[in-house]
């Protein structure tokens, strides 16, 4: 076998081994901020703290972004739902969509771009500067110190700004819709009510929020406290978190709505 | 109880293949200051890695307190360094939080004391250091030579016997320099303290260290006290307190001959 495919192959298997290294890695270091959560419970204000950082100050990408997703959904199931004569159908047509779908996945998306990268960035930059070393130096662990109420706080925050982009997005619909289309409001109104079902709809949406943030936020920790302590280490971390977890959140999108709503 | 608080025999270190330490014999006496020197790449930051229990020693024995630092686990080690301050080369202070904040830290993670304590303690801390004034203030708002006396304040906040100093003269100008260097000695002095200053700057670190230990590519090349080093005949220690541009260690990185690599005819 000529020396160039040896090479290549033994490429191949470095980069397998380093793959499955990393995801140990990564699953440990998982278990260990879960292992090490009792802190939250116990100091709740380091939870509260990060609520602030990463869901109250994504707040108005999330409702600007959903007030619009709405407004679209609204002019484009209208112009659809016209040529068959169902326009009153748009309210279900705008709140399922949000709902079940866009709300938690877009929120997520946001979610990630937003909050994930400053979580990576942060912790990176914690460790390029020698704090979180400084932290085990002075006897207190860093993963249930500084990683654990930002996996909470993130966690948390999650389904609540899915919940605000889907009601945002359903206000943008019925702008669009009811105010400036003139779609009958007793009509939009009703049939949302009648055709969003609690448990099927609205609670699959928010388990699907809660699974979304549990990876978002577990990338963005596990990027950011691996991250090599260089710029380019950090930049590069950043980076990977917003991809990862953009594919992460589609992947299991997918899988959630197959179990989810197979069948309904 | 042993004089030495540190106590270093036969230790040996390597990154995988890569020995950095090899052999290396050291003690520090309780209530001295004894500095660590040594040209870049010599294997002090290891040293200092090691004595604070970041990474384990390949070979030999490494005591602070009588304790077997290689031998402790996590809970050890974090009891251990519960009794022991780090001073970071650059401070390490937490960016996200006030200059009380950072000195309170520790308090706040270890004890149970009353917030009114803590205020008082921390406002001592820093009044040692002198920035009592400071105490308000963002760590984004500190020159380098503050930064580098509030994490000092941090080190010494829950009276730890040990502290560890990293490069404390790094880029300090020399008004910084002179406070920090003193700031250490009457430290050391008033709180009975034992440090251990990892460093280059031979001229500020003579005045205020009690023992020396020069260390050249993994091993103890000289020791003594600032007298007996500034009168040493060693070549390597002569070069290193004198700042000489060659000697033992070399100016040029080993490289074939330079008629060689530039391919001159006559090479």
């Amino acid at each position: 076998m000529p020396e160039r495919s040896i090479g290549g192959i033994r490429k191949v298997g470095h980069r397998t081994i380093d793959g499955v290294w990393r995801m140990g890695v990564a699953t440990r270091f998982f278990l260990l901020t879960l292992l090490h959560s009792g802190i939250c419970l116990r100091r709740p204000h380091l939870v509260i703290r990060e609520i602030f950082s990463a869901g109250v100050l994504s707040l108005i990408i999330i409702v600007v972004s959903g007030l619009f997703v709405g407004m679209v959904l609204g002019l484009q199931g209208y112009e659809t739902l016209q040529t068959y004569g169902s326009e009153e159908a748009l309210g279900i047509l705008v709140a399922l969509s949000l709902v079940r779908e866009l709300g938690p996945v877009v929120a997520a998306l946001l979610f990630a771009s937003r909050a994930g990268s400053a979580i990576t960035a942060e912790i990176g930059l914690m460790k390029a500067t020698e704090q979180i070393a400084a932290m085990e130096m002075m006897a207190v662990d860093p993963i249930a110190r500084v990683v654990a109420p930002r996996f909470w706080g993130a966690v948390i925050s999650m389904p609540l700004l899915a919940a605000l982009f889907s009601a945002m997005g359903i206000f943008g619909g019925y702008l669009v819709g009811v105010v400036m289309i003139g779609v009958d409001d007793g009509a939009f109104w009703s049939q949302m009510q009648s055709a969003v079902d609690f448990r099927e709809d609205i609670l699959n949406g928010v388990i699907k929020s809660v699974v979304f943030g549990v990876a978002v936020t577990a990338v963005a920790l596990f990027e950011g406290y691996d991250a090599p302590p260089t710029a380019e280490g950090v930049s590069r971390a950043t980076t990977r978190t917003v991809v990862t977890s953009s594919l992460a959140i589609l992947a299991l999108d997918f899988v959630l709505t197959a179990l989810m709503f197979r069948g309904v | 109880m042993s004089g030495n608080l540190v106590e270093i025999q036969g230790l040996h270190f390597a990154y995988s293949d890569r020995p950095i330490l090899k052999g290396i014999d050291l003690n520090a006496r309780r209530g001295q200051v004894v500095a660590i020197m040594g040209n870049s790449g010599c294997g002090k930051t290891t040293l200092f890695r090691l004595i604070s229990g970041a990474v384990k020693p390949t070979r030999g024995t490494l005591k602070v307190d009588g304790l077997n630092v290689g031998d402790l686990d996590q809970d050890g080690l974090y009891q251990l360094r519960r009794r022991m301050g780090v001073l970071f080369q650059f401070g390490a202070l937490f960016t996200d939080m006030s200059v009380f904040d950072n000195v309170a830290f520790q308090m706040r993670e270890h004890t149970d004391l009353p917030e009114a304590m803590i205020r008082d303690l921390v406002l001592m801390k820093l009044n040692a250091v002198g920035l009592r004034g400071a105490h308000d203030l963002m760590t984004s708002e500190l020159s380098g030579g503050m930064a580098r006396r509030v994490a000092l304040a941090r080190a010494i906040a829950l009276d730890p016997m040990l502290i560890l100093f990293d490069e404390p003269f790094a880029g300090l100008d020399p008004i910084s320099l002179g406070v920090i260097g003193n700031l250490i000695r009457r430290l050391t002095d008033t709180l009975g303290l034992t440090s251990i200053v990892v460093t280059h700057d031979v001229q500020e670190s003579l005045k205020m260290v009690d023992y020396v230990y020069f260390i050249s590519e993994g091993m103890v090349e000289a020791q003594g006290t600032p007298a007996e080093i500034k009168a040493s005949g060693l070549p390597f220690v002569h070069q290193f307190v004198h700042g000489e541009e060659d000697g033992p260690v070399p100016f040029h990185y080993p490289a074939d001959p330079y008629p060689a690599d530039l391919r001159l005819s006559y090479a």
